[in-house]
């Protein structure tokens, strides 16, 4: 039975970048983009992408929506698709992408490809949540989330391995956006949509010297170990967002928030997706903790995906009371970049800048640079 | 010789059942006659000795074969893997796989060596005794510490030793709220290992843009609860710290021990000292710098050195000498204990004593020289084939081993270091070593060509590696589907590998997961 491969291009993604215009999302600035010159850059990401895909021609069926969505540029690769829906042509919108993520997920897609940026990843996991493993062409002008690979070679290359079999592993990975006027206007504000699920390709081979790679549940579950076990009566934790910060929380509830602030203690929850005011209601006067973990794949410990802990509660809890956790890999990918801090409040920022530890593991800890 | 060529190899390959796969119940190998009367009447039955906590009511499950049978199974093994001393043993960086001159393995096989007992009277043993104490003065010159342990049974046992000391030392000033030791990602993953096992909380250091470990981000993580730095120079990626003696003099300033991991003595052996670059303790693995074979071929040593302070808490007995002979030192009432049983690997010790006899002092260095000589020739040859770009350290020299990246071509084929790995075997290759996890050079691949090696043997491993490469380029699937002559299998389903429901490391565990 042939794999089936469903494809989605946001034919407007990244036509802002060159024009200084930081995004697509919105009608009216797809029509400045085109006033100012703008060409599509995803329809041929998409392409390239789908070239790599020639070694398993024949036994894959790519599934797409009609022209510009996914169509031509399958044609392009050299590939015939099954075409399924209908657009208004030159004049596609993020229900498009909504509704072509929905029809192929439907259509029994084993993998979704998608050519676009954090918009198109955003409207994606509006459409079918984590119903179906997705990949993301990057294509995009913001891309903030962890959805991509690296290039578009590499997502037609994972695209394949995932569909032949030799890629089984499935990560989470974060879908985040900023507000695109916000940024125009210079302030960066990236917020924590949720999660994607996205093919990872893991080293399998068994080294005798080295022992198993540690995966990355097992990681995460001996953080939540680690800060569990060091959990203080009487002190309020304040937990941010992401699956590392995930894998503590569900040790204490069942259905505590992913995306959200949750604040615990004496391992109780105490509130669950808290906002700034409620965060400052609750440490008034008491002693407390926050826990993050590193958002995204840029490094951010605050200022994205989790402002809830804002510049008011951080300087209220202090920074001696701040615990970083982040599994190894994470930290690695990162590849020597410092950890970042982007609260909007330099004296809050300035707080962290220097070194912060970061727990690893049981007992395992590293020392990472933070800059604002 | 001409340029090298890359060798039409082809392994045995016996599709060889396990042993338990092969028993036939009621076969025997040996059967045993039966104890005559007149012995039998004198011993009645010796295993009514034993004490029956200690006695079987039910026989092993053991494997029921035939002496030819289970001959012809371990030839047939044997063949099938790509073990030391078939082609140049470069491939597994990190390990120091030199030569072991086989004179040596005349002399352990001595019965002067091999009839000894362990438990004989110190005055019946004078021999090894002296060979052990001998070899320690070679130690102790090659490090500059003062007193060493011969005790220990591998690299990560002397680190493991060298944490309860450290924490012996710490205790013995009353200073007990240290419990946490600092390594760094490119050390030897036991160097936060053993202090783990030991009890101590690790921080692990990552490495900066240049692949040195951040001397800023170890003082930021240096405290008063810090009982001490495990670290390897030149750490696996080949790259040796010019500032090493920062970090001892900073953790000395915080009241912290500094422990030098020198399983990766070769590139600097006669050539620098660990005491002279501030370390306080280090180890040597004596089965591998020191020529005795490692591995499979035979039981390891670490030696262990302290500086004479740190003396006390060796482990006990240490080899002393009166001037006129040799004894055991058994009343060291501050030491650790014992950390193995008896003396240790004394046929290991005895390897190493020889060998080095053998090279004399400016041996030693030579040997460390043309090991770093050996190492740069191959990564020139190296980092001139498509697909590998070496990280960190541009125009600096490496020592003794370099971690390779095959990032690019993993990039530009899809080809990644593990089919490259598979493929080397189908040249008669031992498969290279990749590097701990996690993998923070992506795709590696780390080389080391001790002295031991030939111009002629590094360049047919770079043959190889060449040949490899433009497979991948050419026809990036026949990579990925390696191995074809090589009994190494592919592993069809990886992902088992990982699931603790379907790993069996014994018989009893696959009849149980899989049957």
């Amino acid at each position: 039975m042939a794999a089936k491969l469903g494809l989605i291009v946001n034919p407007f993604a990244g036509m802002g970048g060159r024009v200084g215009l930081k995004g697509t999302d919105g009608r009216e600035i797809q029509v400045r983009c085109r006033e100012l010159g703008a060409t599509p850059e995803a329809p041929s990401r998409a392409t390239e992408a789908l070239k790599q895909l020639s070694s398993i021609q024949g036994q894959v069926q790519i599934i797409t929506y009609p022209f510009e969505m996914g169509e031509d540029e399958t044609r392009a690769a050299g590939f015939v698709p099954k075409v399924i829906g209908s657009i208004q042509k030159g004049n596609t919108t993020a229900s498009d992408t909504r509704t072509a993520a929905i029809g192929l997920q439907e259509a029994g897609a084993d993998l979704i490809l998608f050519a676009g940026g954090d918009g198109t990843a955003r409207d994606i996991y509006a459409g079918i949540g984590n119903r179906c493993v997705v990949l993301g062409i990057p294509a995009g002008v913001k891309m903030h989330s962890a959805v991509y690979a690296i290039n578009p070679r590499a997502a037609g290359k994972l695209a394949t391995m995932y569909l032949e079999g030799t890629v089984r592993t499935i990560k989470e990975a974060e879908v985040m956006d900023i507000d695109e006027n916000a940024f125009r206007e210079g302030r960066a504000s990236a917020q924590l949509y949720g999660y994607l699920r996205v093919p990872s390709e893991e080293s399998f081979v068994q080294s005798a010297k080295a022992g198993r790679r540690e995966s990355d549940n097992a990681s995460v579950e001996n953080i939540a170990y680690a800060i569990l076990d060091q959990m203080e009566p009487d002190c309020l934790y304040i937990l941010g967002p992401g699956t590392t910060m995930r894998g503590i929380k569900s040790k204490i509830s069942p259905d505590s928030t992913l995306l959200g602030v949750d604040v615990i203690l004496n391992k109780q929850v105490i509130a669950k997706d808290a906002n700034e005011k409620e965060l400052l209601r609750l440490i008034k006067g008491k002693r407390a903790k926050i826990i993050v973990t590193i958002i995204g794949g840029q490094g951010y410990i605050f200022g994205r995906g989790n402002q809830q802990i804002s510049p008011q509660v951080l300087k209220d809890v202090g920074k001696e009371n701040v615990i970083v956790v982040a599994t190894k890999d994470k930290i690695i990918s990162l590849v020597g970049k410092p950890l970042l801090v982007d609260t909007g409040d330099a004296i809050a920022d300035n707080m962290f800048v220097g070194y912060v530890k970061v727990v690893t593991g049981y007992s395992q800890q590293t020392v990472m640079k933070v800059t604002a | 010789m001409g340029i090298a060529k890359v060798r039409n190899y082809h392994q045995a390959h016996w599709d060889e059942p396990i042993i338990f796969e092969m028993s036939t119940p009621g076969v025997r190998g040996i059967l045993t006659p039966a104890v005559e009367e007149e012995l039998q009447a004198k011993t009645g039955n010796v295993f009514s000795r034993l004490p029956a906590s200690v006695r079987r009511e039910t026989p092993p499950a053991l494997p029921e074969v035939d002496q030819k049978r289970v001959l012809s199974h371990f030839l047939h093994l044997s063949q099938e893997t790509l073990g030391s001393n078939l082609t140049p043993d470069v491939s597994l960086g990190t390990c120091t796989m030199k030569y072991n001159p086989r004179v040596q393995e005349d002399l352990v096989n001595e019965p002067g060596l091999a009839c000894l007992h362990p438990s004989q009277d110190s005055d019946t043993v004078q021999g090894i005794l002296e060979v052990y104490y001998k070899f320690e003065q070679i130690l102790k010159e090659l490090s500059g510490m003062d007193r060493f342990t011969l005790q220990p049974g591998g690299g990560a046992h002397a680190v493991f030793t060298a944490a309860s000391i450290i924490r012996a030392y710490h205790r013995s000033r009353g200073d007990l709220g240290r419990n946490e030791i600092i390594t760094t990602m490119f050390s030897h993953p036991c160097d936060a290992a053993s202090p783990a096992t030991a009890g101590f909380k690790v921080t692990t250091l990552m490495p900066d843009e240049n692949g040195y470990p951040d001397l800023d981000a170890f003082k930021a993580a240096l405290s008063e609860h810090v009982a001490s730095i495990h670290i390897t120079n030149p750490e696996d990626t080949g790259i040796y710290n010019p500032n090493i003696d920062k970090f001892t003099e900073a953790a000395h300033k915080a009241g912290a021990l500094c422990f030098y991991d020198q399983a990766n003595l070769n590139g600097v052996m006669g050539i620098a000292r660990a005491r002279d670059a501030g370390f306080d303790m280090c180890h040597f693995n004596v089965h591998k710098t020191f020529s005795s074979p490692h591995g499979s071929s035979g039981p390891a040593t670490g030696a262990l050195g302290v500086r004479a302070d740190l003396a006390k808490f060796l482990p006990y007995p240490t080899v002393e000498f009166d001037g006129k002979k040799y004894y055991l030192d058994y009343d060291r009432p501050e030491s650790i204990g014992k950390v193995k049983g008896f003396m240790g690997s004394a046929p290991v010790v005895l390897r190493a004593y020889a060998w080095c006899m053998m090279m004399g002092p400016d041996g030693l260095r030579e040997a460390a020289e043309i090991s770093v000589l050996n190492n740069n020739y191959l990564q020139k040859k190296v980092e001139a084939i498509p697909g590998e770009v070496t990280r960190y350290a541009k125009g600096h020299r490496r020592l003794e081993q370099v971690r390779y990246s095959w990032e690019k071509l993993k990039a530009d084929t899809g080809v990644g270091t593990e089919d490259g790995m598979r493929r080397l075997g189908d040249f008669g290759i031992q498969h290279y070593w990749t590097s701990h996890h996690p993998w923070v050079v992506p795709e590696p691949m780390t080389l080391e060509p001790c002295e031991t090696f030939s111009k002629e043997d590094l360049d047919e491993y770079a043959s190889a590696l060449a040949q490899i490469s433009k497979e991948a380029y050419d026809n990036p699937e026949f990579v990925k589907a390696a191995p074809y002559n090589c009994a190494a299998h592919k592993v069809k389903n990886p992902a088992e590998l990982d699931d603790p429901n379907k790993w069996a490391l014994t018989w009893k565990a696959y009849l149980r997961k899989h049957q």
